[in-house]
C-alpha cells in the first residue's frame, strides 16, 4: 500500500487504540490522582468488564445489539461496585499505605485472575459487535484532471470502530461534566487537591475514596466493553492494558486529567504510526524506550506539577 | 561426559542418613499426592507412576484442559486392558503454570517426591526447554507432546523424547508442495515474532524455494499484539497466498481484521489450525475463512472415511464429530494436538513392555526400547495415523492433513505422507551416554 | 551480648543451619532449598534498593536476565569456562545498572517505578529482537557437561546445593556487613528522609547510584547462578512478573531486614508448592494470603519478629 493510505490506516487504528486507552487510563488517573495509590489490579477490572460483557451477551439472546447495550450499562456498574467493595474491605484497612496497597492489589490481581480462570475457563471468548459493516475509505490523488478520489486496496475501517472512537469521546465529555459541574465531582476534586483540608471542611474522604476507586474500575471496564467485540475476552487480557495505562498516566502527569487524555492520544497514535516506519518489534523497543526517556527528562510528565 | 559414579554413592550415603533422623523431613515430604488412586502398595502390583506436566494455568491453559482429558481417557483404556506389565498406571498431575522455571520444579517433584517412573505431557516449547535439563540430570525419561523442533535439533538430551507428535519443521516442509502447486507461488508470511513464528518463517522459506516458489514478504507481529490491521498494508499486491500462523488469544481478532481489510477480494489463505484450536470456526467474524485452507494435525471434523478406531477414540476422549465436547457443543477441543498424549502413553506402555520395565532402575532400558521403535501402524493406539519414529533424533514423523473450510466445516483435501515431511538428522542421541 | 554480636551470631547461625539442612532434608526438599537460596540472592539484591534505600524498582528482572544471558551466551557461543562466563554475566548486570542508574535516578517515586519498568520492558524486547542468538522466548539450554568447575559437577544434587549455599552465604554476609557500615546507615537515612540527609551534607544521589549498581550486581549474580545450576536461559525471566516476584518476596519476608528476603522466598515457594498440591487455583490461595499478610503483618514476617521480639535484627 502506498505511504499516504498506509499512514491513514495506521492513524485510524491508532485512534481506536487511543480511545480505549483513554478510558482505561482515565480510570487509573482518577484513582492515582485522588487516592495516591498504585492499583496493580486495575488491569483485572478491565478484564472483568470484557468477561462480564461476554457473559451478559450470551445470556441475553436475540440481536447482539440488545446484549451489548445491556452489557455496556451493567458491566461497568458491577465492576465498579466490586472495586468499591474491595476498597472498603481491604484498602481502607491498610490506610492506603503505598507499599501495603501494592501488595494488597497484587493479591487482588491473583484472586480475580484465578477466579475468572476457574469460572470462565482458559479459552478466549468472542463477542459479536452490535453492528459492524466494512467501510472502504477514499484517498485523494493528484492526477491529470486535478484531485481525484480513489479507493485504495485495503484502505478501510468498520462502522463499529468509528463508533468506539465516538463513544470514548462522549464518555470523556460526560466525565468532564461530572467532575466540573456536579457536587460529586467537586468533592472528588477537593479530595484530590488536599485531602486533609477537605476532611476539615466536612468532605467524607473515606466515602469519596470508595466512590473514586469504583469509578476508576468502572471506566476501565467500560473501555473493555467497547473493545471486546474487536478483540476477545480472555482471563489474561488485563496485563497489557495495565502497563499501558500506567505509562499514559505518568507521562500525562500525575493528577492531571487533561494530561492523561493528551498522553493517551499521543501514545495510542504513535503505537500505530511508528510501526509504519519500522519493523514491529523494533518499533515497540523504540516506543518503550522513548517513554522512559520522556520521564527521565521530565519526571512530572507533560502536564503534571513538580512533586512537592 | 556424565557423572554417574558420584551420584550413586551419594544416594546410598544419603539414604543412610535419612534412616537415622529424617522423621520430620520425611513427614513433611509425604504431603498430599494429587490424583492418587487406591491401588494396593504391594510390591508386585505397585502402580506405574507417570508424572503429567500439565499447563493447567497460564497461557497454555486451554490446551492443558484437553491434554488432561485425553490423558485420563488413554490411561483408563490402558488400565482396563490390564495395565503395563500387569501393573496399574497412575497419573500424577502437577501444574507448571506454562512457566519454564516452574516446569523444572515440577519435574523435580515428580522424580524426588512422587517417585514417578517417567514424566510426560508438556506442550509449550519454552517449558520443554526449561525443564529438559533437569530431566537429564534427574535421569527421568521425559516424553514431551510439544510439536517443537527442539528435540530433533539436538539441543536437549537423551532423556527427552517426542515419539507421539510430529514437529513443526516436518509439518511445514510437507505443506510446501501443496501450497506451491495448488495455491500460488508468491507467498506472504504472517507469523508471531518469537521462536515458534521464526521456525515457520525459516523452514517454510527454504521449503517453498525448493518448490520454485518465493516468499515475497515476511511480516513479523510482536508478541502480545492485540490489533493487526496496521500490519496488513505491508502485504504486497502480487501476493498469491497468505501463510498465517498466529497463535494466542488475539487470533480471532487477527482473522476478523484480515477479513475486514480485504473485503471481498482476497488472495488464497493458508493457515495452521494452531490459530483456531479450541475456537469454533463458526464464530462470528470468521466467515471470512470460508474457502481457505488449514494444516490440521488431526482432522477436527469426522471425515466421510473415518476409521472405526478413530470413532472409538473420539468417544473415549469425549469429542463429537464436529470436534467439540460431547457435553457442550460450544466447547471446541484442541483436537490437532491432544492425540499426542494418547499416542505417547501407548508408546510408553509399549516401551515398558518391550524393556520388561520393573522400576526406575530400568529407565535407561526403557529409553533404549523406545529408541528401537520405528514404524507404528495407524490404529487404536495411533488414531492420528501411522508414525515412523527416528530413534536417533528422538522425533516421530507422521501424516499431515490439509483441509479446506467448506460450508463451515473443515474437509480434508490432501494428506501429506510421512516421506513428505522427512529431513536430515541433526543429532544422534543414541551416541550419548546415559 | 551486644546487638552487633547477636547479629553476627544470627547470620552465621543461618548459614550453619542451611549447611546442615542438606544432610537432614530428603532429596526433593534439598533441591528446593538450592533454588530458594539462589532466588534469595535476587531478593536480597532487590531488598538493598527497596528495603534499605526506599527506591521501588519495577524493572529488576533486567538485571537478573543480564546476569543470566551474560553467563549463558558466553558459555554457549563463546565457549568460556564457567568462572569467566559467570564473571562476565555479573559485570553485564552491573554495567546495565550503571547506565540505568544514570538515567532513572533523575526521577523519584512513581516515575522511578515506571522508568525502571520501561527499561526492563525494553530489555525484554531486545532479547526477543536478537532471537538469532538468544532464541527469544524459547530460550536455550546449557548442557550438563559445561556446568562444572575444575572437574566438580555442579549439576549433581550435592554440587548444586553447595554452590548455591556458597554464593548465598557470600552475598548474605557481604550484605550483612554492608548494612552495618556508615554507607548502609546513610541509605536508611535516605529512605526515611532524603531532604534531611542531603541537608546534613550527604550526596544522596551518589549513594543511590552506588546502591543501584550494587543491587544490580547481586541480581546479576543470582541470574548467572540460576543459569549455571539449572541449565536454562530464557526470556521468561526478563518479563514483568519476575520483577514483581522480588517485591512480593521482600515485602512478605520483611523489607529492610537481612533475613527477610530468604524468609520471603521460602514462604512463597512452599505456599505455591503446597497449595498446588490440592488445587489448580493455587494462585488464588497466594492472592488471599498476600492480602491477609498485608492486612495483618505489614512489615513482613521478619519485620514482625523485629517489632515484637528481636529488636536488634539488622
Amino acid at each position: 500500500m502506498d505511504f499516504g493510505p498506509h499512514l491513514m490506516l495506521a492513524s485510524l487504528e491508532g485512534a481506536v487504540i487511543s480511545a480505549i486507552l483513554v478510558l482505561t487510563a482515565m480510570g487509573l488517573s482518577i484513582v492515582f490522582g485522588v487516592m495516591r495509590v498504585v492499583n496493580v489490579a486495575h488491569g483485572e477490572f478491565y478484564m472483568l468488564g470484557a468477561v462480564l460483557t461476554w457473559f451478559i451477551t450470551s445470556i441475553v439472546g436475540g440481536h447482539p445489539a440488545i446484549g451489548f447495550v445491556a452489557a455496556i450499562v451493567v458491566a461497568p456498574l458491577l465492576v465498579g461496585c466490586l472495586a468499591a467493595g474491595a476498597d472498603r474491605l481491604i484498602l481502607k484497612r491498610v490506610n492506603y499505605d503505598p507499599d501495603r496497597t501494592i501488595v494488597a492489589t497484587i493479591g487482588m490481581l491473583y484472586i480475580i485472575q484465578q477466579t475468572t480462570l476457574m469460572s470462565l475457563g482458559p479459552d478466549a471468548r468472542p463477542v459479536e459487535a452490535p453492528f459492524n459493516t466494512r467501510l472502504s475509505l477514499p484517498w485523494f490523488e493528484w492526477g491529470e484532471n486535478g484531485f481525484a478520489m480513489i479507493w485504495p486496496w485495503g484502505l478501510s475501517t468498520t462502522s463499529y470502530k468509528l463508533f468506539v472512537i465516538a463513544a470514548a469521546a462522549m464518555v470523556l465529555v460526560a466525565l468532564w461534566l461530572v467532575l466540573t459541574r456536579t457536587k460529586v465531582g467537586l468533592l472528588m476534586r477537593a479530595t484530590q487537591q488536599d485531602s486533609e483540608t477537605a476532611q476539615a471542611f466536612g468532605v467524607p474522604v473515606g466515602k469519596v475514596y470508595s466512590w473514586v476507586f469504583g469509578l476508576g474500575a468502572g471506566l476501565a471496564a467500560l473501555g473493555a466493553v467497547l473493545v471486546v467485540p474487536i478483540q476477545q475476552a480472555h482471563y489474561l487480557m488485563g496485563h497489557d492494558p495495565l502497563l499501558l495505562a500506567f505509562i499514559v498516566v505518568i507521562i500525562g502527569g500525575l493528577g492531571s486529567l487533561p494530561g492523561t487524555v493528551i498522553a493517551a492520544i499521543l501514545i495510542g497514535m504513535s503505537d500505530g504510526i511508528i510501526s509504519v516506519f519500522f519493523s514491529p518489534t523494533l518499533a515497540k523497543i523504540i516506543a518503550t524506550f522513548l517513554v522512559a526517556m520522556v520521564l527521565v527528562f521530565r519526571p512530572q510528565g507533560l502536564l503534571g506539577k513538580i512533586a512537592r | 561426559m556424565s557423572n554417574g559414579t558420584s551420584k550413586t554413592s551419594k544416594i546410598s550415603r544419603r539414604s543412610a542418613l535419612l534412616g537415622m533422623g529424617a522423621g520430620a523431613g520425611a513427614l513433611a515430604a509425604a504431603g498430599v499426592l494429587p490424583g492418587t488412586m487406591g491401588f494396593a502398595q504391594a510390591q508386585s502390583s505397585a502402580p506405574i507412576k507417570i508424572g503429567f506436566q500439565k499447563h493447567a494455568t497460564g497461557i497454555g491453559a486451554a490446551y492443558g484442559r484437553w491434554y488432561g482429558a485425553t490423558t485420563d481417557a488413554a490411561v483408563k483404556r490402558i488400565n482396563d486392558a490390564g495395565g503395563i506389565n500387569g501393573r496399574p498406571v497412575e497419573v500424577v498431575v502437577e501444574d507448571d503454570g506454562t512457566d519454564p522455571g516452574r516446569g523444572a520444579e515440577v519435574l523435580e517433584k515428580f522424580a524426588n517426591q512422587h517417585n514417578c517412573d517417567v514424566a510426560f505431557g508438556t506442550l509449550f516449547s519454552h517449558v520443554v526447554i526449561g525443564s529438559a535439563p533437569r530431566a537429564g540430570e534427574l535421569k527421568l525419561p521425559y516424553f514431551v507432546v510439544s510439536e517443537g523442533h527442539h528435540v530433533a535439533s539436538g539441543m536437549l538430551n537423551r532423556y527427552t523424547l517426542q515419539p507421539g507428535i510430529t514437529d513443526v519443521k516436518s509439518q511445514v516442509i510437507s505443506m510446501a508442495p501443496f501450497v506451491a502447486n495448488n495455491l500460488g507461488k508468491k507467498v506472504t508470511m504472517i507469523y508471531p515474532d518469537f521462536a515458534f513464528g521464526h521456525d515457520h518463517r525459516d523452514f517454510f522459506s527454504e521449503a517453498i524455494a525448493a518448490q520454485g516458489g518465493e516468499v515475497v514478504a515476511k511480516i513479523a507481529i510482536p508478541p502480545t499484539e492485540t490489533s493487526f490491521t496496521r500490519y496488513f498494508p505491508s502485504i504486497p499486491r502480487e501476493t498469491e497466498v497468505i501463510y498465517h500462523v498466529m497463535v494466542g488469544p488475539a487470533v480471532l481478532t487477527f482473522v476478523k481484521e484480515l477479513g475486514e481489510f480485504f473485503g471481498p477480494n482476497r488472495p488464497e489463505l493458508f493457515g495452521f489450525i494452531d490459530s483456531l484450536e479450541a475456537v469454533d470456526i463458526k464464530s462470528s467474524g470468521l466467515e471470512f475463512l470460508e474457502g481457505t485452507y488449514f494444516w490440521e494435525g488431526m482432522p477436527r471434523y469426522a471425515q466421510a472415511d473415518q476409521a472405526d478406531y478413530e470413532k472409538d477414540y473420539r468417544a473415549a476422549v469425549g469429542v463429537d464429530e464436529n470436534g467439540a465436547s460431547i457435553a457442550d457443543s460450544k466447547d471446541v477441543a484442541t483436537y490437532a494436538h491432544m492425540f499426542g498424549c494418547w499416542e505417547t502413553l501407548n508408546i510408553i506402555k509399549a516401551g515398558m513392555e518391550s524393556a520388561d520395565y520393573q522400576g526406575p532402575q530400568d529407565r535407561a532400558k526403557l529409553i533404549e526400547a523406545v529408541e528401537a521403535m520405528t514404524d507404528m501402524p495407524a490404529g487404536a493406539d495411533h488414531p492420528q495415523g501411522a508414525k515412523r519414529f527416528n530413534g536417533k533424533t528422538h522425533q516421530t514423523f507422521g501424516s499431515q492433513y490439509i483441509s479446506k473450510v467448506t460450508d463451515g466445516k473443515l474437509v480434508v483435501e490432501h494428506t501429506a505422507s510421512i516421506e513428505d515431511g522427512l529431513y536430515e538428522d541433526e543429532v544422534d542421541y543414541t551416541a550419548q551416554s546415559f | 551480648m551486644t546487638d552487633n554480636s547477636k547479629s553476627n551470631l544470627m547470620h552465621i547461625g543461618v548459614l550453619v543451619v542451611l549447611f546442615a539442612l542438606f544432610f537432614i532434608l530428603p532429596v526433593y526438599h534439598a533441591g528446593n532449598m538450592s533454588r530458594i537460596m539462589v532466588l534469595a540472592v535476587y531478593a536480597m539484591g532487590f531488598n538493598l534498593l527497596f528495603g534499605y534505600t526506599g527506591l521501588l524498582s519495577l524493572g529488576h528482572a533486567m538485571f537478573f536476565a543480564a546476569g543470566m544471558y551474560g553467563f549463558g551466551l558466553t558459555t554457549n557461543l563463546g565457549g568460556l569456562p564457567v568462572p569467566l562466563a559467570f564473571g562476565f554475566g555479573v559485570i553485564c548486570a552491573g554495567v546495565l545498572a550503571l547506565v540505568v542508574g544514570f538515567l532513572a535516578l533523575r526521577t523519584i517515586g512513581v516515575a522511578f517505578m515506571i522508568v525502571t519498568l520501561m527499561f526492563a520492558q525494553t530489555a525484554y524486547l531486545v532479547v526477543l529482537y536478537f532471537g538469532t542468538y538468544t532464541r527469544g522466548d524459547e530460550g536455550f539450554v546449557i548442557q550438563q557437561a559445561q556446568r562444572s568447575i575444575a572437574g566438580i559437577d555442579l549439576t549433581s544434587e550435592t554440587g548444586r546445593y553447595f554452590t548455591a549455599l556458597l554464593i548465598f552465604g557470600i552475598c548474605f554476609l557481604l550484605i550483612a556487613r554492608l548494612v552495618q557500615t556508615p554507607f548502609g546507615k546513610t541509605l536508611v537515612a535516605i529512605r526515611e528522609n532524603e531532604e534531611r540527609t542531603r541537608m546534613l551534607g550527604y550526596d544522596s544521589h551518589r549513594h543511590k547510584l552506588k546502591i543501584l549498581v550494587i543491587s544490580g550486581l547481586f541480581s546479576g549474580v543470582a541470574g548467572a547462578t540460576y543459569a549455571l545450576l539449572f541449565g536454562y536461559v530464557g526470556a521468561t525471566f526478563a518479563t514483568v512478573q519476575y520483577s514483581i516476584f522480588p517485591l512480593v518476596w521482600v515485602l512478605l519476608g520483611g523489607a529492610g531486614t537481612t533475613i527477610g528476603p530468604l524468609i520471603g522466598v521460602f514462604f512463597m515457594f512452599y505456599l505455591i508448592n503446597i497449595s498446588s498440591g490440592f488445587t489448580d487455583a493455587y494462585m488464588l490461595v497466594v492472592g488471599v494470603v498476600l492480602v491477609l499478610l498485608t492486612l495483618f503483618a505489614p512489615h513482613g514476617l521478619a519485620g514482625l519478629l523485629r517489632k515484637k521480639v528481636l529488636t536488634w535484627l539488622p
